[in-house]
């Protein structure tokens, strides 16, 4: 896939991220940021999960398909998880996902998970900070106006999600 | 039937309103987003004002759902719920989103944050439309409470709670209750005896109808949740039987084996490896420390188990793991000391006469290793001099950033009986005075008056390098005395080095085990800095005393009265409602697969081997919504976090990024769905 801003970078564009933070520790984090006053750029929008366990791949394609430029999946500690071992199983669903977005192109940069504790608001923010300025720097992903370049692609896009979902119910 | 959403966004005075165009998003939000009934700005949204608004326009224009733009849900989530529910509309169509901690508050530039808070504003209506009545459950509220620790925070919060009535499990790691509390000889600013005050507590603990103590135990594992938590317990063998033992201390006595006591002694006297740690111990049973006896040494000896005249020794004991069950924890674990050794600078462990506030307290208590009498290492030399270094380990980026609170006071206590038992000259280096409580100020200028030397200025060395005859065999203290500009070096013949308040090496650990958090330096995290300082994020789940913070007695007290109070809070109302958050299976599409059945930690699903289906035990789900992602059939929902609300909420979220794409993205769309519906 390629962009029409090429490698070089870009400090006009303004990525749009969508961070799945959990409710516990990241989401914290994100709350200490703000009381703390640390800034960072206003690029993520954050939906909260009650753990990053939750994180369906289903919304990470959802967000790319509508025109993220990046995802953030953002939990507790490996082994501080409010739901004991939940982010174990994060950790392997993300693995697993990437693996399968860099089949499609995509950048590592654009899906990262990152570990920040309710004490860690720097952290978090400092994550934010470099994940904007990665996605800056790689442009516009641009997968709605790309698939739909060839008006088959969104229909298709969309049909895999459908797929999914049919191929997984059970026949009645 | 299209739902009717109300769009309240607040100002919070300046805190939103400085950085993002409040007005813009409400109007934005009223003209574009669709479904959008009403759509307001307010300058504190969760004023009374504020939410009589949010209720009439409920009323008023029928409002189906409603979304606070304001502040973390984590402050005022309940405040909006309660104003749906006033004006009868289910509390859990109501959501917020958080324009201020994740929006106002981080951003520099104003356009972009209001463009941010549009998006954010757009999820949550998303979102908003998708949610679903639920109704919280109802949960009876154990009577019970475990309280951690047994220093003077959980020796109050017992006290508190087993005089109202209400059963108290008292857990404490050491062979005594007491804490930190009982090595201390004087208490600031009153100079009362700190056994004096302190004991009387510890026997109304010990004999309390209503206490169970376990004390030389540890808490080992939690489970379960506010009301109905299930605790074990770590009982470690003292290999003595509390049943028969009578506390006599023949035992004690007759043991052989004689050890440096570095724990309730600080290093400087010595116990037996059999022991109670002091006198007043309570209970005064004591244990034998299998590291130091003879007989778990070398087989030999069991002379305490031949001369107790109960036969209460009992060497075949083994550890215990009790299962109770309690409606709330308290947990007060208080402080260790900072390792002195850190910071080479001050010699400690390298230069004899150094010594830390804690042995300092110990040499001075009447009943500790010197009887009361301030001497040097040598254990008969009256100092002539005595300097007294402050913020050892605190308020130094290098080791701890954090004010240790009480090391002020304490060293003008030290200073005080210093001169009160020795003629000694007292200097003490300090950065800040900091005597911010009742009648501390007072106690420091009468400390002036006495005669004590202050010296503002960070040490930088203590040495035993003499440079002039007059150093000769003293301990210099080197420092820059700031309000002079100089260098000085003090000759003294005694240095005491307040040492920090640090947390507990395994608070965190603890912490998980309880679901609650630490800050970055491992003091627990309360749920609300100034306004909830006892709870914590986990309902039922309470922390008092040092181990949320360094504090004094008097402030450690009054949190463990605090953290009782808000329990018997707990036991009064009988029962608790907790989050109806929790996963359910949708029978008719389970296919009995299974792949959820080990995802859950909590064993909250199990399987029903004759329909082939699987089921969720909805009192033992903590709603983590793992298993919902993991459904490949998708026959799990997460309750209030279904994949319907969540996928609306991106879609929100994402308003601006397929806005251009949108139009003919929709027109689409039906053939999509025509298609998928055909295949």
């Amino acid at each position: 896939m390629t962009h029409p801003n090429g490698d070089s970078p870009n400090p006009e564009f303004e990525p749009k991220l969508i961070g799945f933070l959990c409710n516990w520790c990241s989401y914290r984090a994100a709350d200490l940021a703000g009381i703390s006053r640390i800034k960072y750029p206003p690029n993520m929008r954050i939906i909260r999960v009650m753990c990053s366990g939750r994180v369906d791949p289903t919304f990470v394609l959802e967000a790319l398909a509508q025109g993220a430029d990046g995802v953030m999946v953002a939990g507790c500690h490996p082994g501080e998880c409010h739901y004991i071992e939940q982010n174990y199983k994060t950790m392997r669903r993300f693995y697993m996902l990437r693996q399968m977005l860099l089949q499609m192109g995509l950048e590592p940069e654009r899906f990262q998970l990152v570990w920040a504790s309710a004490a860690e608001g720097q952290q978090l923010a400092d994550a934010v900070s470099k994940m904007v300025e990665e996605v800056r720097r790689l442009g516009p992903l641009q997968w709605p106006a790309n698939w739909q370049e060839n008006g088959q692609r969104l229909h298709a896009l969309q049909a895999i999600v459908q797929e999914h979902q049919q191929a997984m119910e059970v026949s009645r | 039937m299209a739902e009717k959403v109300g769009v309240y966004v607040c100002h919070c005075g300046s805190n939103i309103a400085g950085m993002v165009d409040v007005e813009d998003v409400a109007r934005w939000a009223g003209e574009n987003l669709p479904d959008v009934a009403v759509a307001r700005d307010y300058k504190f949204m969760c004023s009374s004002l504020g939410q009589a608004m949010i209720e009439e326009d409920i009323k008023k224009h029928g409002l189906t759902r409603v979304v606070v733009a304001a502040c973390s849900p984590h402050l005022h989530e309940k405040t909006f719920r309660r104003v749906c529910e006033n004006a009868n509309l289910n509390p859990y169509l109501c959501q917020m989103t958080n324009i201020r901690e994740h929006c106002s508050w981080v951003s520099v530039d104003r356009a972009k944050a209001t463009v941010k808070a549009k998006a954010m504003v757009a999820a949550a209506v998303e979102r908003v439309k998708k949610q679903q009545p639920l109704e919280p459950m109802s949960v009876q509220v154990n009577p019970a409470t475990l309280v951690v620790g047994g220093g003077i925070a959980g020796l109050q919060a017992t006290l508190e709670l087993a005089d109202a009535g209400y059963p108290v499990y008292l857990v404490e790691r050491r062979p005594s209750i007491g804490g930190h509390m009982a090595q201390f000889d004087k208490t600031f600013p009153t100079l009362d005896c700190s056994a004096c005050i302190l004991t009387p507590k510890m026997s109304e603990v010990g004999q309390h109808p209503n206490v169970t103590m376990f004390t030389y135990s540890e808490l080992e594992e939690v489970s379960g949740s506010v009301g109905h938590f299930k605790v074990k317990i770590h009982k470690k063998a003292r290999y003595v039987d509390e049943a028969k033992c009578t506390g006599c201390g023949i035992c004690v006595e007759k043991c052989p084996r004689k050890v440096i006591d570095d724990d309730f002694e600080s290093g400087l006297g010595y116990r037996k490896a059999i022991y109670t740690p002091f006198p007043q111990a309570v209970p005064r049973i004591p244990v034998i420390d299998t590291t130091s006896c003879i007989w778990f040494e070398r087989g030999k000896c069991r002379a305490c188990e031949k001369l107790c005249p109960t036969g209460a020794v009992a060497f075949d004991q083994k550890d215990e793991h009790i299962e109770l069950d309690v409606g709330n924890i308290i947990i007060a674990t208080g402080w260790e000391l900072f390792d002195c050794r850190r910071l080479p600078q001050y010699g400690y462990g390298r230069l004899a006469n150094v010594f830390t506030n804690m042995e300092f307290e110990r040499m001075c208590n009447a009943a500790g290793p010197t009887g009361g009498k301030i001497v040097l290492r040598d254990g008969k030399t009256e100092p002539k001099s005595v300097a007294i270094i402050h913020c050892v380990g605190s308020r130094d980026v290098n080791t701890n950033e954090h004010c240790s609170a009480v090391c002020c006071m304490a060293a003008l206590k030290f200073g005080h009986l210093v001169m009160e038992k020795t003629s000694a000259e007292v200097y003490s280096f300090y950065i800040d005075m900091r005597t911010n409580q009742k009648s501390y100020e007072e106690f420091y200028q009468r400390l002036l008056e006495e005669g004590m030397h202050f010296v503002r200025g960070r040490v930088a060395e203590v040495t035993d390098a003499a440079r002039k005859p007059e150093e000769e065999g003293k301990l210099i203290v080197q420092v820059e005395d700031t309000l002079v500009g100089k260098q000085r070096r003090i000759p003294v013949d005694m240095v005491v080095l307040m040492a920090a308040l640090e947390p507990q090496r395994d608070a965190k650990e603890l912490g998980i085990k309880c679901g609650i958090s630490c800050s970055m330096a491992g003091w627990y995290t309360e749920r609300h800095p100034k306004l909830d300082p006892v709870a914590t994020m986990t309902d039922g789940v309470f922390v008092a005393g040092t181990c949320q913070g360094p504090k004094d007695i008097p402030a450690s007290v009054a949190q463990g009265a605090a953290a009782a109070a808000r329990v018997m809070g707990m036991i009064t109302k009988g029962a608790v409602m907790i989050e109806p958050v929790v996963a359910s299976i949708t029978e008719e599409l389970c296919s009995g697969c299974r792949i959820c059945n080990n995802l859950c930690p909590y064993n909250a699903i199990e399987y029903d081997e004759e329909k082939g289906v699987s089921r969720v035990i909805t009192s033992m789900c903590k709603g983590c919504g793992t298993c919902v992602a993991a459904c490949p059939a998708g026959a799990i929902t997460g309750a209030h976090f279904t994949n319907d609300q969540i996928l609306s909420e991106i879609r929100g979220a994402l308003w601006d990024a397929h806005a251009s794409a949108a139009a003919p993205a929709q027109a689409q769309a039906p053939a999509a769905a025509q298609t998928a519906s055909g295949s």
